[in-house]
């Protein structure tokens, strides 16, 4: 990034301001949910939204999903910019059918007439200890969805130029925040935040000619730790942060996969029917005479989120990150 | 005494400072619906106003009948008729004003078209061109929702926004007595009672849900009960009586617009007809029963008290059906001509902007579109040009 580091902030503190800015900017952006209020979100990240903007721009509401996201259907249908707090990824299912049914369909539905500009923030997938239904990862149920916009920031600059997109779409948009990186710190300059991009860009973080591994979220930090401990053993990965799932960029990462040749998906929630499928069919399909090597992936395993004393045997990690690389028969180049 | 005193009424133990918000009492309905048409209250009603019902209740009830044969000559796909409901459906809609918002269920055409939206138009989800022909905003009239009760938040959150706006917008959300069962009903309810939102909750009980009755559905004592567990009033209406639904649901729009905040309204009325033209209702009820509403036909009650009254007579009867065939012909009309459509449009609304993904779809049907017609007609046409079924 081109971003000028000037102090470490965490995600936590550029999601909050990126709402803080957001909502100073236009009068049209509300936040609704579950004690998003006094209490400043379970996280923290709508700290001090109520005490500057009042209850009625930052507002706790009654217990219920479907509910918080209905009403903020029916008030981005009256020119508000709602904002909506998922407490947890598993607790935003109550709200699954308005998202499918309504959210996602409203403009198309009204051929373009009644477009639903809402942002769905959630904190999702593991790695932070949680009891069950506090760690899932369920981005692959929101991709399959026509309409929407998919994101997930990997770093503290992303967190808030991602989410300053999101509210500024004129799309709803799911914006997944990867609920172990919100205490880590990274470079990042509050006083002067990156530029909103608009979304749908990949971005390589390291590059590298002999393998490219693509991935998003919190697996980011992990592949780039595994690209490192490879580099010791002669290996040079390229590492590219799609940040944004819906659209999907296949220009960055088909460019990537044309120079290195080899290819593999990294993310957390399962591999049947998860985003890895998508990703690795998407870049057989386009590269296949580039490819020295079957796309592989590497993911959680299939199975329900584990409990948080036996998750790291689920969670992608180094080592299983290298060893998939070895299975890409990769020849030391010297 | 109130729902707290009844025995065997849930009593928790208060700490202290818990005081209750409000007393039931109030907020409970009438054990009988409301009626004013063979009523007292009949004296005191506007008489423009019921003539006005009448010619609507005609034109829906010839609506519906309309609609009805579309489906049989193809041109709807599927058309759940209203007739017997047309009392809820026009006398709701007319208690509006123009920049209320009205948040209607499959069911509710007659409604949507009593709001000034294009007949034809209203029609498409069920004709199968597009899901929604009207644009929303033009009579402040929301999609017809499909999937049950899911509307009825996005009325609470529209409701509040122009509320937090300063505007003093009412929003009207109907569903039926099967939907009163889903969870979006509940939680519409809840957040509209705890936001003190202007809107009216209105429930067409037509006393099934596809061919369940019932009381298989709630075991409330009525729906309206359900009111006061979430702190609004309930009222209960004879959903047959235009003039009574009209003042009932009138009285709750004014309520909400000076700011009392929803009043769930049940309509006791009776779907005639089979749920759709795909149904088979003797299946789940007799004719008895069927009969037995007949008699009690909302066109029928109103006509009757016109009558009596002398407010009505041979020729006004006849000239608001004449009225009526004429909105029909040319519904019918209308109709059969076969709608323009462009198949590349379904890539245009999906986003603001069409993802790369879209582009490269829109392409692919594009050319398949052009092979088509070159193998149809020898030409190679784009689909841009000329209509496709
Ligand atoms: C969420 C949902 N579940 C099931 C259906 C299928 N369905 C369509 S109409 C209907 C019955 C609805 O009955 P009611 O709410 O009483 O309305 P009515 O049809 O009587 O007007 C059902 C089950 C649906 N549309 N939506």
């Amino acid at each position: 990034m081109t971003t000028v580091a000037v102090k470490p902030a965490t995600m936590a503190q550029a999601l909050t301001r990126a709402l803080r800015d957001a909502m100073a900017a236009d009068p049209a952006v509300h936040v609704l949910g579950e004690d998003v209020g006094t209490l400043g979100g379970v996280f923290r990240i709508t700290d001090g939204l109520a005490a500057e903007f009042g209850a009625d721009r930052c507002t706790d509401t009654p217990l219920a999903e479907a509910g918080i996201l209905g009403t903020a259907v029916g008030m981005a249908m009256y020119g508000l910019r709602p904002v909506v707090e998922m407490q947890f990824d598993a607790f935003a299912y109550p709200a699954f059918e308005q998202v499918v049914s309504h959210v996602t369909k409203m403009r198309n539905r009204t051929r373009g007439k009644l477009p639903l500009p809402l942002t769905i923030r959630i904190p999702y997938g593991g790695g932070i200890g949680g009891v069950e239904h506090h760690s899932d990862s369920s981005e692959a149920y929101y991709m399959a969805t026509p309409g929407l916009h998919v994101v997930t920031p990997a770093t503290v600059a992303d967190a808030y130029g991602l989410l300053r997109a999101s509210i500024a779409s004129d799309d709803p948009v799911v914006f997944l925040e990867p609920k172990r990186l919100y205490w880590s710190k990274d470079t990042w300059n509050p006083e002067e935040p990156t530029s909103v991009e608009p979304m749908g860009r990949a971005v390589v973080r390291r590059s590298g000619r002999s393998a490219t591994l693509i991935t998003y979220g919190p697996s980011l930090a992990v592949c780039m730790e595994a690209a490192e401990a490879a580099r010791a053993e002669g290996w040079d990965l390229e590492v590219v942060d799609l940040r944004s799932l819906v659209p999907f960029d296949d220009e960055t990462v088909c460019a990537s996969v044309r120079r290195t040749g080899r290819a593999v998906v990294v993310h957390e929630s399962g591999s049947f029917g998860g985003p890895g499928g998508e990703i690795a069919a998407r870049v057989t399909e386009r590269c296949f005479h580039h490819l020295e090597a079957p796309v592989l992936r590497v993911a959680g395993f299939d199975i329900p989120y584990p409990p948080p004393m036996l998750e790291r045997h689920h969670l992608p990690g180094v080592d299983r990150i290298l060893d998939a690389v070895g299975r890409l028969q990769w020849e030391a180049e010297s | 005494m109130t729902v707290m005193e009844q025995r065997g009424a849930y009593r928790p133990t208060p700490p202290p400072a818990w005081q209750p918000r409000t007393d039931p009492a109030p907020l409970l309905p009438d054990t009988e619906p409301y009626r004013v048409l063979g009523t007292k209250a009949a004296d005191r009603a506007d008489t423009e106003l019921l003539r006005t019902l009448y010619a609507r209740l005609v034109r829906g009830r010839r609506y519906n009948a309309q609609a009805t044969a579309l489906t049989k000559q193809g041109r709807l796909a599927v058309y759940p008729s209203s007739t017997g409901q047309e009392a809820c459906e026009i006398a709701a809609a007319l208690a509006l004003q123009e920049r209320d918002w009205l948040f209607p269920s499959y069911r509710d055409t007659l409604a949507v078209v009593s709001r000034g939206v294009d007949p034809v138009e209203a029609l498409t989800l069920l004709r199968g061109d597009w899901h929604t022909g009207y644009d929303p905003y033009e009579h402040r009239v929301a999609p017809l929702s499909t999937p049950l009760a899911t509307q009825l938040p996005h009325a609470v959150g529209l409701a509040h926004a122009a509320r937090l706006k300063g505007d003093d917008v009412v929003a009207l959300a109907m569903v039926g007595d099967g939907g009163t069962s889903e969870g979006d009903f509940h939680e519409a309810l809840n957040f509209a009672a705890v936001w003190r939102a202007p809107v009216v909750f209105l429930v067409q009980n037509n006393g099934f849900a596809i061919s369940v009755p019932l009381d298989k559905q709630t075991a409330a004592p009525s729906l309206a009960h359900k009111a006061v567990g979430y702190g609004m009033p309930g009222r209960l209406v004879d959903g047959n009586d235009a003039a009574a639904v009209h003042e009932v649901l009138s009285d709750a729009v004014r309520h909400a617009r000076a700011g009392g905040g929803p009043t769930l309204v049940e309509a006791v009325t009776y779907r005639v007809e089979a749920h759709t033209n795909a149904d088979d209702a003797t299946r789940y009820r007799g004719d008895a029963e069927v009969e037995t509403w007949r008699r009690h036909d909302p066109v029928e009650l109103l006509e009757r008290e016109l009558t009596e009254r002398g407010l009505l007579d041979e020729d006004g009867i006849r000239a608001a059906r004449e009225d009526a065939e004429t909105m029909a012909a040319d519904l019918r009309a209308r109709m059969n001509q076969d709608p323009e459509l462009n198949p590349l449009d379904l890539f245009d609304h999906v986003y603001a902007e069409p993802t790369p993904q879209l582009r490269e779809q829109r392409a692919q049907l594009s050319a398949e579109l052009a092979a088509e017609a070159e193998s149809e007609t020898g030409s190679a046409s784009g689909p841009q040009e000329g209509g496709h079924r």
